[in-house]
């Protein structure tokens, strides 16, 4: 695997959790840590921080956010914060991220509440994967009933699988069946997402682990 | 962007750990462990109606822990023995995950077992059974290579079990260049990191439980002596730490019988397991062992032991004999 086609995918990952970050740890206000995330992904995208990681001494997550710290630091440092990009923005919806930062519920130490931001981002963009693969593949319906049974399920007791194959006029057994691949396809999106982050199959395990390793109810 | 809530992403993360068995003749019921990178659960059997364990891998695409994890359920296979759990079924999951499918054993792990146990023949007696199986690998030319309190289980029946041979190694394994690739890829992740944890990924052991030749990678020096000597330290736990006073004199040769089959050079160790239990049944018969040159005083001790109820009675007659005289006399 290389990392060079890596940096697209680790951008799109890590952006909003950064964004997120600076805003409860560094107490930016919204339009500073905009400009701090511009700065970071076109530093990230230059490789400046890629090249010098190393798997086997940290995990990647951990270390884009010590790089985070870093920037900011020497920003405060060099006091007068001079865009590098002079003017090229990458277009990142700030608003959406803006009102998920205020969604924030628990009280978390700003560390992780990155971590968690992560995870959160990572399943969000597999979700985006799956749907397109869906659309795609036509098969809408699988995904409206994983959308429905697994994502906008509220309440601790979801829609029964009859319920949904009322709805969508399909027998159980189809419903339990579409229910099957989707989550099946979801949780390929999220490996496929990791492993394109991953410049080696153990760094893909440690993220892998690190996602999946979770005991299940 | 869909939003997802908190509630949300633990339940896709719990998800994704769930195997999918569409199509398979199981039925998950419930997690049960998980260590490394595989997870047990318990599932049905829906064609035998019956429950079984599925060791199931958290990641597809890793093609060394696969071969791992698949190699542990043809070691499984290769060992039918009553105290080895018995593989039923080995594959790969319609997710591509692979997995394994063996007989599911409920019990209690050895460390939390011996709490119910305190006398020293009945500990003694276990560790004759746990060394059993562990015999008969070797015999099947297979080491375990990671024998631990932990990877022992006691069954409700009494029935004892050395399970997670995860970490197994086929001797003298020429037979099959696949066979032989699979040794090279575990020789290659022989990393001090490796050696941080049990699990099923990279590690060869576990640090505290390890024979010194394993801790230092020594890969031509493994052999059964490497787990004579991790016998030795599940044996060194069972027996404890024996109280002053007369207990621990008579505690000396099964401490002696630990030392050496904890010596850390693999040549001073018991040569096989059988040496081994039989010096630890020569203890329970209070016979002399191998492993420990006893004093007059000890030998005298031993056979007193030995035989108590005899010598009791000799001795009462004796006594009787002498009061009989004395007052015959008078």
């Amino acid at each position: 695997m290389q990392r060079s086609r890596a940096t697209e995918t680790i951008s799109a990952a890590y952006w909003k959790p950064i964004y997120k970050y600076v805003r409860l740890k560094w107490n930016l206000p919204a339009e500073d840590a905009q400009d701090f995330t511009q700065e970071f992904l076109l530093r990230l995208i230059e490789k400046e921080f890629l090249d010098s990681f190393d798997p086997g001494k940290a995990r990647l997550r951990t270390f884009m956010r010590t790089c985070a710290d870093r920037l900011f630091l020497k920003q405060v440092r060099d006091a007068h914060r001079q865009k590098r990009n002079g003017g090229n923005v990458i277009p990142l919806d700030f608003d959406e991220a803006e009102q998920e930062f205020a969604r924030r519920s628990k009280p978390t130490s700003p560390e992780q509440y990155f971590e968690r931001e992560c995870v959160r981002h990572l399943l969000a963009l597999a979700v985006e994967r799956l749907r397109a693969k869906c659309e795609s593949a036509g098969k809408v319906i699988h995904f409206e009933i994983f959308h429905e049974y697994d994502l906008d399920r509220e309440a601790e007791t979801p829609a029964s699988y009859s319920t949904l194959a009322k709805k969508h006029q399909l027998a159980t057994t189809e419903v339990t069946n579409y229910l099957a691949w989707a989550r099946r396809e979801f949780r390929a999106c999220v490996l496929q997402q990791l492993r394109e982050m991953s410049s080696s199959d153990e760094e893909f395990r440690q993220e892998a682990k690190a996602i999946l390793g979770i005991n299940p109810k | 962007m869909k939003w997802l809530g908190d509630g949300t992403v633990d339940r896709l993360r719990a998800n994704m750990q769930v195997p999918d068995l569409t199509g398979t003749r199981y039925r998950a019921i419930r997690y049960v462990a998980s260590g490394g990178m595989a997870a047990i659960w318990l599932a049905e059997d829906t064609a035998l109606k019956r429950n079984v364990a599925l060791k199931v891998l958290d990641a597809e695409d890793l093609p060394q822990l696969e071969s791992r994890l698949l190699r542990e359920a043809h070691i499984l296979a290769t060992l039918e023995h009553p105290g080895i759990v018995p593989v039923h079924d080995a594959g790969r999951l319609p997710d591509g995950r692979v997995f394994y499918c063996m007989k599911f054993v409920e019990g209690q792990r050895l460390d939390e077992f011996l709490t119910t146990v305190a006398a020293l023949p009945d500990r003694l007696r276990l560790m004759l059974r746990i060394a059993e199986p562990v015999a008969f690998a070797h015999s099947r030319g297979i080491i375990h290579r990671d024998l631990k309190p932990e990877n022992v289980m006691v069954g409700p029946f009494g029935e004892v079990l050395v399970m997670d041979w995860g970490l197994g190694k086929i001797l003298n394994e020429h037979s099959t260049e696949s066979s032989a690739a699979i040794a090279s890829a575990d020789e290659q992740q022989r990393t001090p990191a490796a050696a941080s944890s049990t699990n099923h990924g990279t590690v060869l052991g576990t640090p505290g439980y390890m024979a010194p030749e394993q801790l230092r990678g020594e890969v031509e020096s493994i052999d059964q002596r490497t787990d004579i000597y991790g016998l030795g330290v599940i044996l060194s736990v069972m027996i404890g730490s024996p109280a002053g006073g007369r207990a621990a004199r008579r505690h000396r040769p099964i401490l002696a019988i630990c030392a050496k089959a904890m010596h850390p050079d693999p040549n001073q160790r018991y040569p096989a397991v059988q040496a081994l239990t039989a010096d630890i049944a020569d203890f329970l018969a209070g016979s002399p062992i191998s492993a420990y040159a006893e004093s007059p005083v000890e030998r005298m001790a031993r056979l007193f032991d030995r035989h108590r109820t005899a010598v009791l009675l000799i001795a009462a007659y004796l006594v009787m004999r002498l009061l009989f005289i004395l007052f015959s006399r008078r």
